[in-house]
């Protein structure tokens, strides 16, 4: 499997994957 | 003394704009240049002149950065780093930005100082530091899109994107 880091568009949207993941971290598990 | 907050936060922004500006021009313009630049043997003008001066500017901004934001949350430093209740949105952004900062001084710039020959590295050190230099600047690219959020939805913001 490639690394999406790899590709400009692979990071990108890798951190918006991560934004959703860690926002419904923050809001759901951690609370605000 | 009450103007000192605002000046911090215009500070942060300032230097945050120049770090994560200079950390984009790094991986939407200077990586496909540089493999352009190879290409036709005219690539020593951007590591010899640009990419020096550019990283100079990209780590200190960093550092004004992260020490202007840790100004900003002042005695609730450890509240958002520990995200008590009303800063684990603000928290999450400064762990991110924290983070950043170090791979930013530990993996890009000790990497990048044996890429620009700046240490003396053999070829095949200078073949993994490029790699290693490459990915984390790619991860910091990829975390700074949740830190803008999490800057953006915490502190001054809190709550904008609590749904």
């Amino acid at each position: 499997m490639q690394n999406p880091l790899d590709s400009l568009w692979g990071t990108v949207i890798s951190g918006f994957v991560l934004t959703l993941v860690l926002y419904v971290i923050v809001t759901k598990l951690i609370g605000v | 003394m009450e103007f000192l907050p605002g000046l911090e936060r215009w500070f942060h922004l300032m230097a945050g704009v120049m770090w994560i500006g200079l950390l984009y021009y790094f991986n939407f313009v200077q990586v496909a240049a540089m493999k352009a630049a190879t290409a036709d043997s005219t690539a020593a003008g951007i590591s010899k002149h640009v990419a020096p001066r550019a990283l100079l500017f990209f780590r200190y901004a960093a550092v004004v950065t992260w020490l202007t934001g840790a100004g900003l949350l002042g005695s609730h430093f450890v509240d958002a780093f520990t995200f008590k209740s009303g800063y684990a949105m603000i928290g999450m952004g400064a762990w991110l930005g924290t983070i950043m900062l170090i791979n930013v001084w530990t993996l890009i710039w000790r990497n990048q100082k044996k890429i620009l020959g700046m240490v003396p590295a053999t070829d095949a050190e200078k073949v993994t530091a490029r790699r290693v230099a490459f990915l984390a600047s790619r991860t910091n690219t990829m975390l700074s899109i949740p830190m803008l959020f999490f800057m953006a939805s915490g502190g001054a913001h809190m709550g904008q994107f609590v749904f």
